[in-house]
């Protein structure tokens, strides 16, 4: 049983929150994790991934190879499809719908998503209208998580355990907002 | 004990505390940040060792000696250029040797993610002759760095360990055992410290004396395995680093392995080597770096009756980071099946100052003042404000070294630029940018220097600085420039106007001016509001 998944975003999105939590309860669920992330200059608004590896034997590399990515997650859809050629035939695209233009030639919205709908399967969120009614609209990458966590190796309750740790500390309104987050994008990528 | 979760710079640092650790100095750098970023957490709630942030890397290396020669066991790190930095106190230190362990972390960044260069900080190894180790993985890593201690004091040397990105910044579960604890101070000095001639020598010879019992010491390392296929005689791997986890990702699940040897210890483990090579024709040699090992095996003339692959020969290509997939194919075997790269031509996201950074006001400023002067050049540092020689700014010219701004501002100037400008964060003043300073008060130098004062080292993660506020004023005035020609602008929107004229009337001036912009990195106000 392994699991290789391209977490992406833009810097500031809060990529490294997403692997957190999955590292977290990896480690809850016994398994092999290998998470390779990117910090330094390309946090600054620039394209950010994470190569999260999880499986029940050891693992070798910490990167993905082209082909072995059982699933893109990514808190912005031009993002999502930087890294298709990733994704192995069959693999699952999990995306918010929401773009982030912080850049002047950003692609017309609706050609991005119609790619992104090009991928085997597909799971497309709307994050920030999600995270919003969750009470704060920072908890995109939570909304993210909870559309992915059908289709994650992982358990449910060893995920909800670490957004609770991860969000405890930060008041009782924001882990609310976090775990609503996660419920509506669990619901929303059911209904999807 | 227990499985934590940590970054591989973590696993080294945890590794070094565990062992002993009574001091850890570093100045901040990608990828090596996070080894200090972990100590000094943990020394805050422990108060069981210090982690300081040093000024920059020869201080750092300096202080780490020091405490080691007053037999404790010290760990400095830095980013692979910041071992140039400190290259002499370090090159000397393999002379004078080690008292208590001295472990030495260099962070190389092949690919570049975040670094000028690609320089692989095993030459370095090789050029003092002392010990490294390069770890493959998080266990590894942490399982060499309490070794590393003990190997320091049982050779009385510095031991080296070569980081690379990909594992810096990666996290996985490492198993920790029980921690040992810190070294009784030694008080006293011992020659060997005083590196005039007739000491020097001595110890030179001695370090020379050692170097077969070094290299016996890798052949028996644990970190360095060699596996032999015995019925297959056609390829031998050699892989160090983590470039044997990508040689072990392209085979698995095949069954039977072609003969291997795994490098995780310097020096170059030399009867393993021979005992490979000789068991096989063709020899690839998979490193992330340089071809450190590939160019050693091959030297001038090559192998009589065998090939070596590797990145001089093609196998691989010559720059850049290694990657499964490149491993791969050098290995012979096909992509994996995959879906298809996107159609839609996807734009770049680069990455750029945030919004509302004082830079960009300071950048605006600037290119709005330097209209006048067409023939005007702006020598610019290391850091965030590197980001203002990409659109929309286009405002600065260079990026080389640390400090290195302000000694090109005065070259230009000394041969009849003008006017010769150079921008420096506090951070990167304070690391290398006093000296040069210093050197153009002494001449009064036709020159601008503006320093960024954003009270932090940002690029890195918002480390402290040691050159901000008014101690960075008073260095300023102390090295000698001119009272009436240190102005302070504030970057805001609002100054834009007022800041144009201040520029403008220190880049008339022929002599030495130095504005300082002082605003706050708003990353570090928005760290203290939440």
């Amino acid at each position: 049983m392994k699991q290789d998944i391209i977490l992406a975003g833009v810097g500031g999105q809060g990529i490294l929150s997403i692997a957190y939590v999955i590292d977290n309860a990896a480690l809850a669920d016994g398994l092999f994790f290998k998470q390779a992330e990117v910090h330094g200059m390309a946090q600054r608004g620039g394209a950010v991934q994470s190569h999260m590896r999880l499986s029940n034997e050891a693992i070798w590399s910490d990167l993905i190879p082209k082909g072995e990515a059982d699933m893109i997650l990514s808190v912005e859809p031009l993002e999502a499809l930087r890294y298709f050629e990733y994704l192995r035939p069959g693999g699952i695209v999990v995306t918010s719908s929401t773009p982030y233009r912080n850049i002047p030639d950003y692609p017309d919205i609706d050609r991005v998503l119609d790619a992104v709908r090009q991928a085997p399967r597909c799971v497309v969120v709307d994050s920030e209208q999600l995270a919003r009614e969750a009470g704060t609209v920072k908890a995109q990458n939570i909304v993210l998580l909870g559309a992915a966590s059908g289709s994650l190796i992982l358990k449910e309750a060893s995920l909800l355990l670490t957004i609770d740790a991860l969000f405890r500390g930060r008041g009782a309104t924001i882990l609310e907002a976090n775990l609503k987050a996660f419920e509506l994008g669990k619901k929303a990528a059911l209904d999807a | 004990m227990s499985h934590q979760i940590l970054l591989g710079d973590e696993a080294i640092a945890l590794g070094a505390v565990h062992a002993g650790l009574s001091a850890g100095y570093s100045y901040p750098g990608t990828p090596a940040s996070e080894i200090m970023e972990y100590l000094v957490r943990l020394a805050g709630e422990t108060k069981a060792f210090t982690a300081v942030w040093s000024v920059n890397e020869k201080v750092a290396y300096e202080e780490a000696l020091g405490a080691s020669f007053a037999g404790k066991r010290a760990l400095v790190s830095f980013k692979h250029v910041g071992l140039n930095v400190a290259a002499d106190p370090f090159m000397n230190s393999a002379v004078t040797g080690a008292n208590g362990g001295l472990l030495v972390v260099s962070a190389d960044d092949p690919g570049m993610h975040s670094s000028q260069n690609e320089q692989d900080s095993r030459y370095y190894v090789q050029f003092a002759q002392i010990i490294a180790y390069e770890p493959s993985d998080h266990q590894e890593a942490y399982d060499m760095a309490r070794e590393a201690f003990d190997v320091s004091e049982r050779f009385g040397l510095p031991v080296l360990m070569r980081m690379v990105t990909r594992l810096a910044h990666s996290r996985s579960p490492v198993q920790t055992r029980e921690p040992r604890g810190p070294n009784e101070l030694k008080t006293g000095a011992s020659k060997d410290w005083t590196l005039l001639p007739v000491n020097a020598r001595r110890r030179f010879a001695m370090l020379l004396d050692r170097q077969p019992d070094m290299v016996r010491f890798s052949e028996g390392s644990q970190f360095n395995v060699l596996k032999l296929n015995e019925s297959d005689r056609s390829l031998g791997v050699i892989a160090s680093g983590v470039g044997y986890n990508y040689f072990r990702e392209a085979l698995k699940g095949e069954g039977a392995l072609p003969s291997f040897l795994k490098i995780s210890t310097y020096p170059l483990p030399e009867g393993l080597i021979r005992e490979l090579v000789g068991h096989v024709d063709t020899v690839l040699v998979v490193e992330d770096g340089y071809p450190f090992i590939e160019r050693q095996l091959k030297g001038l003339f090559g192998i009589a009756g065998k090939t070596v692959l590797g990145k001089l020969s093609g196998a691989f290509p010559a720059t850049g980071e290694l990657s499964p997939d490149i491993v791969r194919r050098a290995l012979g075997r096909g992509p994996l099946p995959a879906v298809a790269a996107s159609g839609l031509p996807l734009s770049g996201r680069p990455p750029q100052l945030c919004v509302g950074c004082p830079h960009a006001d300071t950048f605006k400023a600037l290119n709005k003042a330097r209209e006048d002067y067409p023939g005007s050049n702006v020598f610019s540092d290391i850091g965030c404000y590197t980001l203002g020689a990409l659109p929309p700014y286009n405002a600065v010219q260079t990026c080389v070294c640390m400090g290195a701004s302000i000694g090109m501002a005065r070259g230009a100037s000394d041969v009849g630029l003008h006017p010769a400008i150079s921008v420096i964060g506090d951070s990167t003043f304070a690391h290398s940018g006093i000296t040069p300073l210093l050197g153009a008060a002494c001449a009064d130098t036709d020159m601008t220097v503006i320093v960024l004062d954003n009270a932090t080292t940002a690029m890195t993660g918002g480390q402290p600085s040691c050159g901000t506020g008014e101690r960075l004023l008073r260095i300023i005035e102390g090295v000698g420039v001119p009272k009436e020609h240190i102005r302070t602008i504030e970057p805001l929107p609002k100054n834009h106007e007022k800041n144009i004229q201040i520029i403008k009337e220190e880049l008339d001036h022929r002599g030495l001016s130095v504005i300082v912009a002082v605003r706050e990195c708003v990353q570090e106000q928005r760290k203290k509001r939440s």
